[in-house]
């Protein structure tokens, strides 16, 4: 039974004329878009095109400059991949994740941070500290702590970034076994995920 | 424990822990308060007055606070962990309540060693002056924390803060020395508890406003 208060037959997110700058910077300008439930969209475009800023405005990190953006998604249902890996250098990959194990209420926390390092290759690695992590291993982190609390939208920046052919391989099987869920993947390789894709959005 | 007193204790947690392990910031704040009071101590003239001698101290105390408060959000800046936190269900106020402890134990921490060196160097101390100092804590944390999250946002950080906090400082100063020297130090102890309750609340309600654009 869905739960009461949302309306699933609603697109998850919705701009309409959506624009957003920086001083007198244009980022984004009028943009529409509809990614309805259990879409998934690739952005893409040039350096500087919008899509990072796309996807900071659908987290809320953002506000938008002018137009409507309507998010179908609470807080601690948005997986959130940025550029930077949003963990703490000083502490190990497991204690990242049973902090924000924490913060999202999850009642098996611990278990699942364990679970979330084997699946994406650094059970080995947990009690090692994050800033002494390689790029891969760092993205690997942040993709463990992106769908650590089981997310209904991904917002994904360069999903792909730094990973080696394993690494890349586990996100595949990642995203496989999420069916459900709705994604806006920002990506400068379409390509990669364009089986999986339902629609593209090229920013210029 | 409810679960926002958790989310505060596990962040609080995680601020010591991380200076634990890095030692960033509170051996700075060690070094630059004994380092103000030993200088204090051989440019005041002898025969000075406490009044003097108490500002000094206030004065070493407000820039100490100040040391500690621009590497307060330095791990969160680093790696864009506050974006992280932000998007956490949690309620965004518990990020400022357990930034704000972490900071006042430091704080209390480098007082710990100030004092007793201030009453080596000038003159003995008094209860009035300790709770000063414990309430300047309250209320220094409290808007230096929320003036931190503000100006970490900022790419003139260093520039920022200074700006920003000293100016509210000021009546901490002036609450602190004249509770240390006042002969009723009660009207100064009660100014210090109203700016600590006003500013904890102030930053407790508007934390949410500052860390989202």
């Amino acid at each position: 039974m869905a739960p009461r208060g949302r309306d699933y037959t609603r697109a998850v997110i919705q701009a309409r004329q959506l624009s957003k700058r920086f001083g007198d910077k244009r980022v984004l300008e009028e943009l529409d878009l509809e990614v309805p439930r259990g879409g998934f969209v690739l952005v893409t475009g040039p350096n500087g095109s919008g899509k990072t800023t796309l996807l900071r405005l659908c987290a809320g990190l953002f506000a938008p400059t002018a137009g409507e953006l309507e998010v179908e998604a609470r807080r601690g249902e948005i997986g959130f991949l940025a550029h930077q890996p949003l963990v703490y250098s000083e502490l190990t990959a497991l204690e990242n994740l049973d902090l924000y194990g924490r913060l999202y209420r999850l009642p098996d926390r611990r278990e699942r941070a364990g679970a979330m390092l084997e699946r994406f290759g650094l059970w080995r690695a947990r009690n090692e500290r994050a800033g002494t992590f390689s790029r891969g291993m760092l993205q690997r982190l942040a993709l463990s702590r992106t769908f650590l609390h089981d997310p209904d939208l991904l917002l994904l920046d360069e999903p792909f970034d730094g990973l080696d052919a394993e690494g890349s391989e586990l996100l595949h099987t990642e995203l496989a076994e999420r069916t459900a869920v709705t994604a806006l993947v920002a990506t400068h390789d379409p390509e990669a995920l364009a089986a999986r894709a339902t629609a593209r959005l090229a920013l210029a | 424990m409810s679960a926002y007193a958790g989310d505060v204790a596990a962040l609080a947690r995680k601020d010591l822990l991380l200076e634990f392990r890095s030692r960033d910031t509170l051996p700075a704040m060690l070094l630059f308060v004994v380092s103000a009071l030993t200088i204090f101590h051989f440019a005041l003239p002898s025969g000075s007055s406490e009044r003097a001698e108490t500002g000094l101290l206030w004065i070493a105390i407000v820039f100490t606070a100040l040391l500690g408060l621009t590497r307060a959000f330095a791990a969160e800046r680093e790696q864009g962990v506050l974006d992280g936190l932000v998007l956490a269900p949690c309620d965004r106020s518990a990020i400022w309540l357990g930034k704000t402890i972490g900071v006042t134990v430091f704080l209390v921490l480098a007082e710990l060693v100030a004092l007793p060196a201030f009453a080596l160097f000038f003159h003995p101390l008094s209860w009035d002056l300790v709770a000063a100092v414990a309430l300047a804590d309250i209320g220094i944390a409290s808007i230096g924390t929320l003036l931190a999250a503000m100006a970490a946002a900022s790419r003139a950080r260093e520039l920022l803060l200074p700006l920003l906090f000293l100016p509210l400082a000021i009546p901490v100063v002036i609450g602190g020395v004249g509770a240390s020297i006042a002969s009723n130090p009660g009207s100064f102890l009660g100014f210090l508890i109203l700016y600590d309750g006003v500013f904890a609340i102030l930053s407790w309600a508007s934390f949410e406003y500052v860390v989202t654009e």
